[in-house]
């Protein structure tokens, strides 16, 4: 097994499908997932706000279903899937350069300001509308109560979440 | 902020995952789920020098329904429970009970054993796991015991499990026919901690209470029933006095204050909730029981 040439830290290889691609990189057993994304393999779209569950901001999706990446280490990623925020346009099949439907939803809709939060919004609600394709605002609400944002008050957020479910709808996804 | 370095183990077996806790000893640690266990260690609150990751053990992912209990591996996320139609027809406490715990993100990684693992008071499943008089399966190089849930849990945080022990599974029991079962918590906010949450049941025979009972989360330092029969039973669902058991709720429970309520405040949550939940227990019993009727 290597080590890190500076702590003697042993390093791991691990290899994870990230949004359609395999990926290598040897890390330290305790690298986060969400580190391992952002400075490992350069991926800065998932975003770290709390380091312990709480905000939401660092959720991608693990084998389809959302979970947090600051709450898991890379080398149990080992073998499963991962799809970042990087991954959610051609995941929905959208044109290269093409936005998601949940993404354009969010634009439609103003659901963002400063954009921290919103990786861990647009990955919790793909997976959220793929179990419930036409939620009620109500519905929405209860969807995204895991993530917090600073900015929009949330009310935008909503809107965003039922105008994504038109857009799949629409779009025949 | 980062977790200090520990060594990784990722057994294939619950062989190799209690060879390698004995040999460690006080220094290693189960990681399951990780949802409570990677925060604590992310705030370097704890550096275990070993993390023994059970993720890649097989056949710890089952749910399995049997005529005296829903019994689950150490794997099965909260989500997976919470989803089991067969579980929620053996045992509704279980879904009633699951919904409450944190988020559906959080539910999709974190394990209902690693939860009761965990003993956390403020946490749901060692309440709902004490209730249905639950059973934990515990595996070290030792051998095997089973260790019944009124004896599991010693104080906040702290179980029986011994440090080179697995928790492998747990049973959580079922009741008998007209038996209703219902909970509530309150919390700031969706998916968080409960300031005060209780899960009740309540039988019902020939339209007459026969027993009751609860037990609750964030408000007592490990999770016991308290029997609720003195104030309910003989009474009818409509008729019985469900003030005078949220009295004995009151008079039972033992809350701490911190930021976010008062040891009062939580206190009268309490009975509050058992006011309003013992009848809708009750009321589900009487269904349970035509429900029952009308299958046989
Ligand atoms: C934002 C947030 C909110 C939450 N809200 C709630 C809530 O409202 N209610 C609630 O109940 N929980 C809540 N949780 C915690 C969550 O339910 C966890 O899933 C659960 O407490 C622990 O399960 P785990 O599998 O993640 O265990 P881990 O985090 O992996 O482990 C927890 C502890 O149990 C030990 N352990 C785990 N499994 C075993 C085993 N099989 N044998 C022996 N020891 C074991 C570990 O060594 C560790 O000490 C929340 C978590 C977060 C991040
Ligand atoms: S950074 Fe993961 S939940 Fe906040
Ligand atoms: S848009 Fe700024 S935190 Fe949500």
């Amino acid at each position: 097994m290597t080590t890190h040439p500076a702590t003697g830290e042993a390093l791991h290889t691990v290899s994870v499908v990230v949004n359609g691609g395999l990926r290598t990189a040897q890390v330290p057993a305790r690298r986060l997932l969400s580190d391992f994304l952002r400075h490992d393999l350069g991926l800065t779209g998932t975003h770290v706000g709390c380091e312990h569950g709480v905000c939401g901001a660092c959720t991608v999706l693990v084998d389809g279903a959302p979970m947090r990446s600051c709450l898991m280490f890379a080398v149990s990623a080992e073998g499963h899937e991962i799809t970042t925020v990087e991954g959610l346009a051609a995941r929905s099949g959208a044109a290269e350069g093409d936005l998601g439907p949940v993404q354009q939803a969010f634009i439609d809709s103003h659901g963002l300001q400063c954009g921290f939060c919103t990786p861990g919004f647009l990955t919790t609600v793909t997976a959220y509308l793929e179990s419930n394709p036409d939620p009620t605002p109500d519905e929405a609400r209860e969807a995204i109560s895991g993530n917090l944002c600073r900015c929009t008050g949330y009310q935008n957020i909503v809107t965003a979440v039922c105008r994504a479910a038109e857009l799949i709808e629409e779009r025949g996804i | 902020m980062k977790p200090s370095p520990f060594e990784y183990h990722a057994p294939r077996s619950i062989d190799a995952a209690v060879a390698v806790l004995a040999e460690v000893g006080h220094d290693g640690k189960v990681l399951a789920g990780g949802q409570s266990l990677i925060p604590i260690l992310n705030m370097r609150l704890a550096s275990p020098a070993h993390l023994v990751d059970i993720n890649r053990v097989s056949g710890l992912d089952t749910v399995e329904v049997t005529a005296e209990h829903v019994r689950i591996g150490a794997l099965v996320r909260h989500a997976q429970l919470e989803h089991h139609d067969g579980a929620y027809a053996a045992q509704p406490l279980l879904r009633q009970a699951l919904l409450n715990v944190a988020h559906p993100v959080i539910r999709n990684r974190g394990t209902t054993v690693g939860s009761i693992a965990h003993a956390d008071p403020s946490g749901e499943m060692p309440s709902v796991l004490v209730l249905t008089a639950g059973v934990v399966e515990a595996t070290s190089v030792r051998g095997t015991r089973e260790i019944p849930a009124a004896e599991f849990f010693l104080g906040p945080l702290e179980s029986c499990l011994a440090e080179d022990e697995v928790a492998t599974a747990v049973r959580f029991g079922r009741f008998s026919p007209g038996t209703g079962t219902a909970f509530q918590e309150i919390a700031r906010r969706h998916g968080d901690y409960a300031l005060a949450g209780m899960a009740a049941v309540v039988t019902v025979r020939d339209g007459v209470i026969t027993e009751a009972g609860a037990s609750f989360v964030s408000l007592t330092a490990t999770p016991d029933i308290l029997d609720l029969s003195a104030a309910l039973a003989g009474a009818t669902p409509e008729d019985a006095d469900y003030a005078a058991a949220a009295a004995l709720v009151r008079d039972h429970v033992d809350p701490d204050a911190d930021i976010h309520a008062s040891a009062e405040y939580r206190r009268m949550l309490a009975g509050a909730i058992a006011e309003r939940l013992l009848p809708v227990a009750a009321r589900r019993g009487i269904r349970q029981r035509s429900e029952q009727e009308a299958t046989a």
